[in-house]
């Protein structure tokens, strides 16, 4: 401990070249940061698929909708716990098209929320739901954009779905849903299916795609081909595949988001482990004197290799954590786009990486001059005077 | 050992070489040299005729090519290196001609940095610091940095470092060199009392016949050997 105001001593000799290496880090941290969340937004959908929920839908395209009633037929295929159909509503609040979520009706209300135990719906308010023929519910973060609350009567177009009686859709708040952890997506909007098909202007009977439960999440593989060989050969065949499938189609359109923001980081990390590491080799080498006078009043070679590493630790912590910090600040107030990323925060894995990171920065940058500093002989180091 | 009771310094046959590609340099052969406790000695010679090299050798600072050198009974030139470094941290005060202070450090955090060594407290660092400032007169400027002091007061600085752990032995290598008469004097007041008030046994290495006049006895090394007279 009574070392560390000799290394603090130290970094404040160049303020204005620790200064700018620290910030320099600084910026890679908050980089870091702000990259492992985005990505995390676009995989949240995969990485929290549970593993028995199956997606079943049109072969063709998932544009295309498929029979209602196909609900009963996959309800009979042996492993087939349960089936649930929900269709593309594309709902529009208040004629804005920036004000467009995931709306969705759906068939069962019960046995949605069955198959996504990840959404918390208090009981009554699911109640008020099977009770209430135009009753939405909402999940927690679309429920804070808008400021809706339960009670609440929200009006909805849809460019897809018009209402045969012309004028907008209708609907009453009469649940809230939260989520269960951070990552779970609460931006959608949930109906009631019978409602929407009777009131719909055309494509009666027609829904988008069917969520089916695997009473057997092993099996889900040899369940999807069951599900698919039932309606094989008739005018809508299906293509049934596990969530996280489905999930991840759906991030590949965009790319390969992990691995572009993988070269980033890659850049960004080896130009600042170029920058820190001359800062300390600099710091080392017009310090040989006064490294030898430290060796020749007594400090051990293991102390001053001590000494040195701590210091670029010092600088890498310093500049990291404020930068992983400024990154978590930045996300905890949530996503700046919840349409197009509804789920926005630094999960704690990439904190945690983070640190890590940040250490490793703080050794890898030092090591070098440290081992210089600790073969450094004294008497040579002594001579290099005056 | 061989050395008598009152004999703190015992270097014994002593040759140092260096290699500097594949030439070899003999700086020091031959070199006998005993010190007794309590003696101020002068070191005197000609540049490049080994002194610093020998001073070295006797603060564990290098080590002889062949030879032993011996202080206070402990052979030092067979210490490994960690305990090298301890024993110089426990015996060893060193004065430089160019003082040798970090630039970062005040005068009294300069003088402290041996104490880190120790097992003492905050405190008792604080106790010892503010005692060796005083011995060397220098109370009033503890908080001042290196560059705000005149280099007499930086190299009373460098002496309250090199006797604030109440060092075994004192090592001066030029002490007065980057001095002008004034300040040079009142530094050689300084290790002259120390010498005879505190019983600090020192070797310093001087070009200065004014400094070496100060110290009990005068040794004259040429070409890394003693010879008995002063050289012309
Ligand atoms: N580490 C080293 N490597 C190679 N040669 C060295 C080394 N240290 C000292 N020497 C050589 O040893 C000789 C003696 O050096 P030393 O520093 O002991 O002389 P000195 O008597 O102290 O001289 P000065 O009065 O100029 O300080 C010189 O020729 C010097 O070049
Ligand atoms: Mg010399």
């Amino acid at each position: 401990m009574k070392y560390v105001s000799l290394v603090w001593s130290n970094l404040r000799r160049k303020r204005l070249r620790t200064g700018l290496t620290v910030l320099s880090i600084f910026i890679a941290f908050v980089l870091f940061g702000l990259l492992c969340t985005i990505k995390e937004a676009f995989t949240a959908g995969v990485t929290l698929a549970g593993a028995d929920r199956l997606i079943s839908r049109h072969k063709v395209s998932l544009i295309m909708t498929l029979p209602e009633s196909y609900a009963r037929r996959m309800a009979r295929i042996p492993g087939v716990a349960s089936a649930v159909h929900l269709t593309w509503f594309n709902g529009i609040y208040q004629d804005e098209p920036k004000n467009f979520f995931g709306s969705f009706p759906v068939s069962d209300p019960t046995a949605y929320f069955d198959l996504y135990p990840e959404f918390l719906l208090p009981t009554e308010q699911e109640e008020a739901w099977l009770k209430t023929r135009t009753g939405a519910v909402v999940g927690r973060s679309l429920a804070d954009r808008f400021h809706w609350k339960i009670g609440d009567r929200v009006p909805l177009k849809s460019p897809i779905w018009p209402r045969a009686a012309e004028e907008a859709w209708e609907f009453d708040i009469v649940g809230i849903f939260d989520g269960a952890n951070r990552a779970t997506d609460t931006s959608g909007f949930y109906f009631r299916y019978d409602y929407f098909d009777e009131a719909r202007a055309n494509g009666k009977g027609q829904v988008g795609w069917f969520v089916v439960r695997a009473d057997d999440p092993d099996r889900a593989d040899e369940i999807a081909r069951a599900v698919d060989a039932e309606f094989a050969n008739s005018p809508y065949e299906t293509k049934t595949e596990p969530e996280g499938a489905f999930a991840q189609g759906f991030v590949q359109q965009i790319g390969d988001i992990g691995a572009i923001l993988m070269a980033i980081l890659s850049a960004v990390f080896f130009t600042i482990l170029l920058i820190a590491g001359n800062t300390m080799a600099q710091a080392v080498r017009e310090r040989t004197m006064e490294l030898g006078l430290l060796k020749a009043l007594g400090f051990t070679n293991g102390l001053v290799l001590a000494l040195v590493l701590a210091e670029s630790c010092l600088i890498a912590t310093a500049g990291g954590f404020a930068g992983l910090a400024v990154a978590w600040l930045a996300t905890v107030g949530g996503s700046p786009i919840p349409s197009v990323l509804p789920v926005f925060f630094l999960p704690a894995k990439y904190v945690a990486m983070g640190a890590v990171l940040v250490f490793a920065l703080g050794v890898v940058t030092g090591i070098l001059p440290a081992l210089e500093a600790m073969r450094l002989r004294i008497a040579t180091a002594l001579r290099r005077q005056g | 050992m061989h050395s008598s009771v009152e004999t703190l310094v015992h270097v014994e046959n002593v040759e140092k070489t260096f290699r500097r590609g594949s030439e070899e340099i003999h700086v020091l052969s031959e070199m006998n040299l005993e010190v007794p406790t309590g003696e101020f000695l002068a070191l005197m010679g000609p540049s490049g005729s080994g002194k610093t090299t020998l001073l070295n050798l006797i603060g564990g600072l290098d080590r002889p090519t062949r030879g032993s050198v011996t202080i206070a009974g402990d052979r030092i030139d067979k210490l490994p290196d960690r305990q090298l470094a301890a024993w110089r941290a426990r015996h060893v005060g060193l004065v430089f001609q160019f003082y040798n202070l970090l630039p970062v450090l005040s005068a009294e955090r300069n003088v402290e940095l041996p104490l880190l060594l120790t097992h003492l407290s905050k405190a008792e660092r604080r106790e010892h610091v503010k005692t060796a400032l005083d011995v060397v007169g220098l109370s009033h400027r503890t908080r001042h940095f290196p560059r705000t002091l005149s280099g007499g007061e930086q190299q009373r600085v460098g002496i309250a470092r090199a006797i604030v752990t109440d060092p075994t032995l004192l090592l001066c290598d030029e002490p007065t060199g980057d001095l002008d008469r004034r300040s040079g004097d009142e530094i050689l007041g300084l290790l002259q009392a120390l010498n005879r008030e505190h019983g600090k046994t020192i070797v310093m290495v001087t070009h200065d016949p004014h400094a070496s006049a100060r110290a009990t006895r005068t040794l004259y090394l040429d070409k890394g050997r003693f010879s008995a007279e002063k050289p012309e």
